[in-house]
């Protein structure tokens, strides 16, 4: 229908009227371009409804709006227009631009959400199946007693300190005020290596050695193996664990080895424990106590726990001995101190009621996984 | 220490105390009692009853029918088998609803169709032996010769078989408390009762001693006191109840008057006693010296024993008549034909009983009261009691005065009375007369600023002994607990430090950690194959272990941690990744003691579980304590090990451990049938490499550049090699090389590999040109060249 124009006029053939028609000819084109844009827009309202795809959008996309688009096509024929016209062409050509625009936004975000719908219903999963696990390791329980156990002393002061399991049978015995014949030696069925060499019956020698180098104050724990000569059964073992403690200074008074032991065990066995001293012999110290917590079983009744006592005997502790300390050529007229000891196998037994003594060295994963 | 409370009332007026009352509070100062029991205890409805009647049962040959009284109501029907039964006989009667020793419930019941209304006891159904009351016969019922029985009466009231027995914990220190005396003087001390002690009286009257005995210590060194008394006409029969039931409670089975005599003196006054029979005394010389060296013996026991010059015997004139303070000789043994008798009352030295006894393998309760140290002074207070007793129970004539040979000096100890000291050191605040009032209970005496201390208790030598005695019975629970003052800063060494990393890094890995004996038996270096010329062999070994599973300290980790793998293997475990933190002992000089040296081992089976496992967690564990520049090699001489999989690695040239897949006879040696990897670091040499402080590097500000490269090199080139040829020839640009591919077969020629490398390279102060990147690359692949790889096309 158009026929050509040129610079701003337009000719159109209209019948044999020739230039007759101008103005209304323009009018005519006007018409078409709106309808015509009009249409684009219905037809891109129709093609957006059929496009289920990203691919079909941007398909779109490029045919209404691309640079050879349809709309585009239709808006370089502006120039036909009257200078009136153009500007109400033109935004009506922007409006539907930006309505087509627009509508294909929404279809895309519109698609969005269903494909995110779709794949949040196809991925959905049995929250019952197992986790997918890694294998982590477990702490033998006579660790991780140990380590709570030094953390309480660490944080009172004490230092860890370590020493030889082979060792000289001064160390263990004579500079211990056990000299050879003692009938105290007696108690402790000891392993030799040689005359003077065994294998410690506990973790005292570390304290004379450390006697033997550290001028006081000294507070320390030594907690390491130690060795006897007891058959394996259930509740006896050639080897165990002790952990004793040595503290040395001035003025150190037996006030002060109970209440020291009372913050601790109240650490370990609970605010409420209920302690008692009670006077025991050990050759190096003196006095001496064995120090019992209130069963917590039966609290005192006497139940099987405690073997119908009521009490339970948790370590053995007193004043270092006097002759203890001049053997380590500390004055004990200037100093004085206290020591105590506990074995770590029976405290882990009864805090998780294990019955057997052989199951921490027999050291079977299902036994160390419970911990 | 058993202890009859009937014996201990004797002495200390305890009246009727609760026994629990009495248990806690001489446990609380210091006479641990480990428990008590009354007894006759589990009998109950047991009553003193007389047959009225006996008759045959018609449907039986030897059932009886009996009527019993038993005091109130009309006689019982009861029907025994027993046949050695008369009318008027006391008996036992167990009542319908009554209980006997073991848990044996007796009810009303029919026998042969004639009810029984409860059952006649014989001594055993009691608990009691003939030894408890020697006139009884124990096959049959219990026909009761005591004076005085009530019928009705509960049994155990009427055959005195109702003391409390209470069972003590006595320290070494305390040998006096082994006796009943001793533990009454702490239970008067105690209660703050008086302790009515009784001073023995013989009357004598039977000729002089010192004419029929001769008695001298050639070894005063072991025997500081000896006294002996000579009784003669024995009369040898059972003792009285009361002596019979006094010893039965603690514990001691009664014999005849003579036996019972010594053992109740040994109870009574913790003095061990013996007797010879004066007719086997060859010369009636008693001789107190060391055994001649192979001079034999045979015990009371039957056993024949070579002695040495280190142990003290009693002689005749001729020959050994007992271990000194162990046991007599079968050669002097009192037998019924016994008609003169010498008690024995010794003090010898402890030390020298304990090896004695220790030799001739011979623990009894003599020598374990010698062991601790005895009181001399306390043998002839000893040796008067148990004359008194012989004239108490008739049971001969007993001479005048007693033959000593005394070789010590009778001097209490002095220690003066500190009392500021004590109550600084207790933190007490007592006077010094408080504190007399409590060192005079326990026999103490006092001479001005002194206290005396008596010589049965050689315990009590330092200030600080005393300050225990005045802190036991002041109460330990009276003594305040103070906190410690200054303030000390507790903290754990970077070695300590170490040591947990290397535990939280292995858990965290996915190990667990596991426990073993440090002692093993020889025979695991063979199961873990180590060569007979191991130096590794040769452990501290214990002189006498409990057995050879448990006989020398182990020289490595493996052994024990297979045990601990080849345990969970049986236990049907279907995977273990095990670690431990293990002390090996390492010999040194002769005399000395071993280098003690911490190993990390870590042993793992189960599927997927193959070489390269073991070194992902060695190279993890290492990584994650710093512990970097070292190096590995293949290491096939360790034949615990698979030849072909097994690295040693080192550090700056010293051994830190091995990796490696056990070798199959290892695994066959315990009994499992699958692989299993291992690795053993030695903790020392890791913490010495370890870079303990952290440095920052920063982050880097331009892109890094990968490049992957494709080689070819013979098969048994190790990757290494290329590595280390990739590394010379990128210099300090090089950021990472990673392996991603090893492959054999199609397209590469055999006896070749093809390995693939990507290669990052970085500049830390600027961008990589692709000209720098081409140039590196280049001088990588001529380092490649040299180390025999080129390029695969």
């Amino acid at each position: 229908m158009i026929g050509w124009y040129r610079g701003d006029c337009a000719f159109v053939p209209f019948g044999d009227e020739g230039f007759f028609c101008f103005s209304a000819r323009f009018e005519r084109e006007e018409m078409d371009m709106k309808e015509q844009l009009e249409a684009i827009r219905k037809k891109a309202e129709q093609d957006l409804l059929g496009a289920d795809d990203k691919k079909a959008l941007e398909d779109l996309r490029i045919r209404y709006l691309g640079k050879k688009g349809e709309l585009t096509a239709i808006l370089k024929q502006m120039g036909s227009l009257s200078a009136d016209e153009r500007p109400v062409v033109g935004q009506l050509a922007n409006q539907i631009r930006a309505r087509i625009d627009e509508e294909l936004t929404a279809r895309a975000s519109e698609l969005r959400e269903a494909e995110t719908a779709h794949r949040l219903e196809r991925e959905k999963l049995d929250v019952t199946l197992p986790g997918k696990h890694r294998e982590l390791g477990h702490k033998h329980p006579l660790s991780i007693e140990l380590d709570e156990i030094k953390e309480i002393f660490v944080g009172l002061g004490f230092d860890i300190v370590s020493g030889p399991e082979v060792e000289y049978d001064y160390y263990n015995f004579e500079a211990l005020n056990m000299p050879k014949d003692h009938p105290a030696r007696d108690t402790q069925d000891t392993f030799y290596i040689s005359d003077n060499i065994l294998l410690r019956t506990q973790t005292s020698p570390v304290q004379v050695r450390v006697m033997e180098k550290q001028k006081p104050p000294i507070r320390i724990i030594s907690p390491g193996r130690v060795y006897r000569s007891d058959a394996v059964d259930a509740t006896h073992s050639p080897l165990f664990n002790q952990i004793e403690g040595l503290v040395v200074d001035k003025g150190i008074t037996f006030a002060n080895l109970k209440g020291t032991l009372e913050v601790i065990i109240k650490r370990m066995y609970g605010e409420d424990s209920v302690v008692r001293f009670r006077p025991h012999h050990f050759p190096f110290t003196e006095p001496s106590a064995e120090v019992d917590v209130q069963c917590f079983n039966c609290h005192g009744e006497g139940c099987r726990l405690c073997k119908g006592e009521g009490w339970i005997e948790i370590l053995g502790c007193g004043m270092v001995h006097p002759k203890v300390l001049s053997n380590c050529d500390i004055d004990p007229e200037v100093y004085s101190g206290f020591a105590f000891g506990m074995g770590l196998e029976r405290l882990v037994m009864r805090k998780y009621s294990i019955d057997d003594m052989r199951l921490f060295y027999e050291n079977d994963v299902r036994f160390l996984k419970q911990f | 220490m058993n202890l009859s409370m009937r014996w201990l009332k004797e002495f200390v007026p305890l009246d009727e105390m609760p026994i629990r009352d009495f248990t806690e509070a001489v446990t609380m100062s210091g006479c641990k009692v480990e428990s008590w029991e009354k007894e006759g205890e589990e009998i109950s409805n047991v009553v003193v009853g007389k047959v009225v009647s006996l008759e045959q049962h018609p449907d039986s040959d030897h059932l009886w029918i009996t009527k019993t009284d038993v005091g109130s109501g009309e006689p019982l029907q009861i029907i025994t088998g027993a046949q050695n039964l008369k009318v008027g006989d006391i008996v036992p009667v167990a009542l319908h609803n009554s209980t006997l020793p073991g848990g044996k419930k007796i009810k009303r019941g029919k026998l042969r169709g004639l009810e029984s209304d409860g059952m006649l006891c014989s001594l055993g159904e009691l608990g009691l032996t003939k030894h408890d009351f020697p006139y009884a016969i124990e096959d049959g019922i219990f026909v009761l010769q005591e004076e005085g029985c009530r019928l009705g009466q509960p049994i155990c009231e009427a055959l005195g078989f109702d003391d409390m027995k209470v069972e003590f914990e006595i320290t070494s220190n305390r040998p006096d408390c082994f006796s009943v005396i001793g533990l009454a003087r702490e239970a008067a001390a105690t209660f703050k009762k008086p302790l009515n002690l009784h001073t023995p009286a013989v009357k004598g009257g039977h000729g002089s001693c010192a004419d029929l005995v001769k008695v001298s210590v050639e070894a005063p060194d072991l025997c500081p006191m000896y006294s002996a008394r000579v009784v003669k006409n024995v009369r040898v029969k059972p003792s009285p109840r009361w002596m019979r039931e006094r010893l039965r409670a603690m514990g001691v089975r009664p014999i005849n008057n003579i036996v019972d005599i010594t053992n109740y003196v040994m109870l009574e006054y913790g003095q061990p006693m013996h007797s010879f029979d004066y007719a086997m005394l060859t010369g009636h010389e008693i001789h107190v010296r060391r055994a001649a060296e192979g001079e034999a013996i045979r015990t009371l026991d039957g056993v024949d024993h070579k002695l040495t010059k280190d142990n003290l015997v009693i002689a005749d004139a001729e020959k050994p008549v007992a271990v000194a303070g162990v046991m007599g000789g079968e050669n002097s043994e009192i037998t019924d034909g016994a008609t003169t008798i010498v008690f024995e009352s010794a003090c010898f030295n402890g030390p020298s009983v304990r090896r004695t006894a220790r030799s001739i393998g011979m623990r009894t309760d003599a020598s374990a009261l010698y062991e601790k140290g005895l009181d001399p002074n306390n043998c002839l207070p000893a040796l008067d009691r148990a004359c008194e007793l012989v004239e108490l129970l008739d049971a001969g004539d007993v001479t005048d005065g007693a033959v000593t040979d005394i070789h010590f000096t009778p001097e209490c100890l002095r220690i003066r009375l500190d009392t500021d000291w004590i109550n600084r050191f207790l933190d007490t605040s007592l006077s010094t007369d408080e504190m007399k009032a409590i060192l005079s209970k326990l026999d103490c005496t006092f001479e001005g600023d002194d206290i005396v201390v008596p010589t049965f208790r050689p315990d009590l030598v330092h200030k600080a002994d005393i300050a225990e005695e005045i802190a036991r019975f002041y109460g330990y629970d009276k003594i305040p607990g103070t906190i410690l003052s200054g303030g000390a800063q507790g903290k754990y060494t970077p070695r300590q430090k170490f040591e947990s990393a290397v535990g939280t890094t292995m858990l965290a890995l996915g190990a667990s950690e596991i426990m073993t004996y440090s002692f093993i038996s020889p025979k695991y270096y063979d199961k873990i194959r180590m060569p007979a010329d191991s130096p590794l062999r040769k452990s501290v070994t214990i002189s006498n272990p409990l057995g050879e599973d448990t006989s020398i300290m182990r020289t490595t980790a493996l052994p024990s941690m297979l045990e601990a793998l080849a345990r969970n293997y049986n236990n049907r475990n279907e995977a273990a990744c095990l670690y431990e933190l293990a002390a090996v002992y390492l010999p040194t000089e002769e005399g000395k003691l071993p280098d003690e040296r911490l190993r990390l081992i870590c042993s793992m089976y189960g599927s997927d579980t193959d070489f390269f496992t073991a070194k992902g967690v060695a190279e993890d564990l290492l990584a994650r304590l710093s512990v970097t520049g070292w190096d590995i090699a293949a290491f096939p001489d360790d034949p615990a090990y698979h030849p072909g999989r097994c690295a040693k690695l080192t550090i700056d040239g010293e051994e830190l451990g091995v990796i490696g897949e056990l070798h199959p006879k290892v695994m066959e040696n315990y009994g499992m049938d699958c692989r299993a990897v291992s690795f053993t670091f030695d903790v020392d040499t890791m913490f010495r490499h370890a870079q303990l402080a952290k440095t920052y590097t920063p982050l880097p500000k331009f892109p890094a550049v990968s490049r992957d490269l494709a080689l070819i090199c013979l098969d048994i080139t190790p990757v290494k090699v290329l590595e280390l040829a990739i590394r010379a020839g990128a210099g300090n640009l090089l950021e990472s090389v990673k392996l991603f591919d090893v492959y054999r077969g199609e397209q590469i020629e055999i006896g070749k590999k093809s390995v693939a490398f990507s290669v990052t390279l970085r500049d830390t102060d600027s961008t990589l040109t692709e000209e720098r990147v081409a140039a590196t690359m280049k001088k990588i692949i001529r380092e490649l060249e040299k180390a025999g790889a080129s390029l695969r096309l």
